[in-house]
């Protein structure tokens, strides 16, 4: 009787039982082709057509809604008193900390040396500078006429010598994610450098080599620029790092510094850079399943990133439920009876549903099953708890803001909140733009730093002592 | 600016980052100084095997950051105390706590784009034209898959013959002169 040959899975380290980051077998020229193919292939795959054309749908729908909302003004909208910020400000903070678990994958990982992040940095990168537009929009567009709005936002000189006021946080908000949105554009661009020379220089066509060319800046690998490249690099990522914890902490003053029950807390800064981070993770792993599934990057992205990611969310999960914890605590704790009305208010009163959603989505399913290793190295598993934790982290926001303003202090001013069909149309709307602009992304730019790749190949260790150790490295290798 | 004619130098191609560093590191002893590698992803003993130990991107980024800092301070000192002074509940009109918070931010902004752009300027980039694009086989390889050493025509120990046979002592898949 035969037994069954065992073949072992060569993304699996025999030595370790760790799965590789990248899968053995790979050369410098292979890893370059497998990525820059997908962009530079004259035939776009029939599923980036179908998926582009329902998401330039739904951001035709964000350009209807938007333009409606310009003739009509916020009305539109459900936003009345008490409940004045609704979606807008949900959607917004919602969508800033979906980006920050890109500048978290490209800065403070880059500085702990994690290398698997180099697989994903690029696009996780990319969506968080789509996330940044989705989140820029709201508090723009909810003013309702943005063109009145820039004096009392920017400080310019203007005709009616009006200047910002700078002890409010809605001012400090516009200098963080303002500078937000401009460094990740740059760390992001800075990366790509390298990679669009290496497109300018695989490219077959005349506009392809141009428009590489022009935007590769003329990079050509010189051994000086690389050290001069390395040096920015690094300083860029020890910049985003306080960068990153720094906008979510302003983004929760606008919060924190209201004298709201519900809002007014010091826990805020913290549980909210947890919070974004462990929505932001669930987006990217949200993105990187199909992904990989879709390009074959199964030997690139493999299931060591699913499994360390599962890991990071579970981390900052617990954070965020830590965060809900001492809510509830201080609420008891404090002795007030607006804030402790405000709790009972937010588990029982009727948006009562909407807490018990978040408790279910954010804390209940993710947290108790992202600790078994088999559930964070299943991909279908994973996918499904990145949708379950990306809605719930939703419905905090949607929590903060609605169940802390619709029942305040006096039983005269309150009202609840319902949401208008523009308010979800320009929601979905945002969606359809950011998943336009992604496609347009991994169609036109190579979604995996190639250059970071070749640098975690075995290949790339230097060798001292000539041809034959040479050999040797690669017989252990 | 001058027509330059002649060659830029000469230009071996190498399979491997070994090769190539130690290569360098050879004609850095024998007195090249005038010379670069090309390599497809950041290689550091190849920079330093031809001489180059630090660089001023760090300097640059402080800089940018200090002037960030001054400048958002500043402005917001400017605009609170003496442009356009509010009374906020009471607060005084030089709170300075309250300023920290977008000075910190224009710190991280303008230290953030000296680092960047200051890399790029340090580099001479953006260039479209460089005499080692000429090559026949640099494009196919140097950003790609191949590594290369480039000794430099106006380096006062270059010639063509002594060079061309000092590179081919390590066995390089080719050496090819450069032109302008």
């Amino acid at each position: 009787m035969a037994t069954k040959q065992v073949v072992p899975d060569p993304v699996v380290d025999q030595a370790t039982g760790e799965y590789r980051v990248i899968a053995p077998g790979h050369t410098f020229r292979t890893v370059t082709e497998q990525i820059s193919r997908i962009v530079l292939t004259s035939r776009t795959p029939l599923f980036w057509l179908g998926i582009f054309t329902v998401a330039g749908g739904l951001a035709t729908v964000l350009l209807v809604a938007v333009t409606w909302l310009f003739l009509k003004g916020t009305g539109i909208w459900a936003i009345t008193a008490p409940v004045m910020w609704g979606f807008a400000i949900i959607n917004f903070v919602w969508w800033i900390g979906i980006g920050h678990a890109g500048t978290l994958i490209s800065a403070i990982l880059l500085l702990f040396k994690q290398q698997w992040r180099n697989s994903i940095n690029r696009f996780a990168e990319a969506m968080t500078l789509f996330a940044v537009v989705c989140a820029g929009m709201f508090p723009v567009i909810h003013t309702g006429r943005p063109w009145l709005a820039i004096y009392w936002l920017f400080p310019y000189p203007n005709t009616m010598n009006v200047w910002p006021q700078f002890r409010s946080p809605l001012t400090w908000d516009v200098f963080a994610v303002t500078t937000y949105a401009s460094i990740s554009v740059l760390f992001w661009y800075i990366g790509l450098v390298p990679d669009l020379g290496t497109m300018r220089d695989r490219s077959r066509s005349q506009i392809g080599q141009f428009a590489y060319g022009i935007l590769s800046l003329g990079w050509r690998g010189s051994a000086r620029h690389w050290m001069r490249y390395e040096t920015a690099s690094l300083l860029l990522a020890g910049l985003s790092t306080p960068l990153v914890l720094s906008v979510h902490t302003v983004i929760s003053f606008d919060f924190a510094v209201a004298t709201l029950p519900g809002w007014h807390t010091t826990i805020f800064p913290p549980y909210f850079v947890a919070g974004a981070i462990y929505s932001g993770f669930a987006m990217v792993i949200t993105l990187a399943i199909p992904i990989r599934r879709l390009y074959h990057l199964e030997d690139l992205i493999t299931l060591r990133h699913i499994d360390n990611m599962g890991k990071v969310m579970l981390a900052t999960g617990l954070i965020v439920a830590y965060g809900y914890g001492m809510e509830v605590f201080m609420a008891w704790y404090s002795a007030s009876k607006w804030e402790f009305f405000m709790m009972w208010n937010r588990m029982f009163g009727p948006m009562g549903w909407s807490y018990g959603v978040l408790l279910m989505c954010n804390i209940l399913i993710p947290l108790t099953s992202l600790w078994s290793r088999r559930i964070r190295r299943s991909v279908a598993a994973m996918f499904i708890l990145s949708l379950i934790v990306n809605s719930g982290m939703w419905f905090e926001r949607f929590v903060i803001v609605v169940t802390s303003l619709y029942r305040d202090y006096l039983p005269s001013s309150w009202g609840t909140y319902r949401a208008t069909r523009w308010d979800y149309a320009t929601f979905l709307g945002t969606w359809g733009l950011f998943t336009t602009l992604f496609l347009l992304f991994i169609r036109f730019l190579p979604m995996i730093p190639m250059s970071e790749i070749r640098m975690m190949l075995p290949q790339s260790k230097i060798v001292r002592g000539g041809p034959d150790a040479e050999q040797k490295l690669e017989e252990t290798v | 600016m001058p027509i330059r004619e002649g060659i830029y130098g000469l230009l071996a191609e190498f399979n491997t980052p070994s090769e190539l560093v130690a290569a360098a590191e050879e004609a850095y002893a024998s007195g090249y100084r005038r010379m670069d590698c090309y390599t497809p992803y950041p290689v550091e003993e190849a920079a330093e095997a031809i001489g180059f130990h630090r660089n001023r991107v760090s300097l640059v980024c402080l800089i940018g950051g200090l002037l960030g800092f001054f400048a958002a301070f500043g402005l917001q000192v400017w605009v609170s105390v003496l442009a356009y002074p509010l009374n906020i509940a009471g607060r005084p009109f030089y709170s300075w706590p309250a300023f920290l918070i977008p000075a910190y931010e224009w710190t991280i902004l303008f230290s953030g784009f000296s680092a960047g752009i200051g890399m790029l300027a340090l580099n001479g980039l953006p260039k479209m034209y460089h005499p080692v694009f000429n090559a026949p086989n640099f494009r196919n390889g140097a950003t790609s898959d191949k590594f290369f050493l480039c000794l430099e025509a106006d380096d006062p120990k270059f010639s063509i013959g002594d060079s061309r046979a000092f590179l081919e002592r390590f066995d390089p898949v080719s050496v090819v002169e450069v032109d302008y």
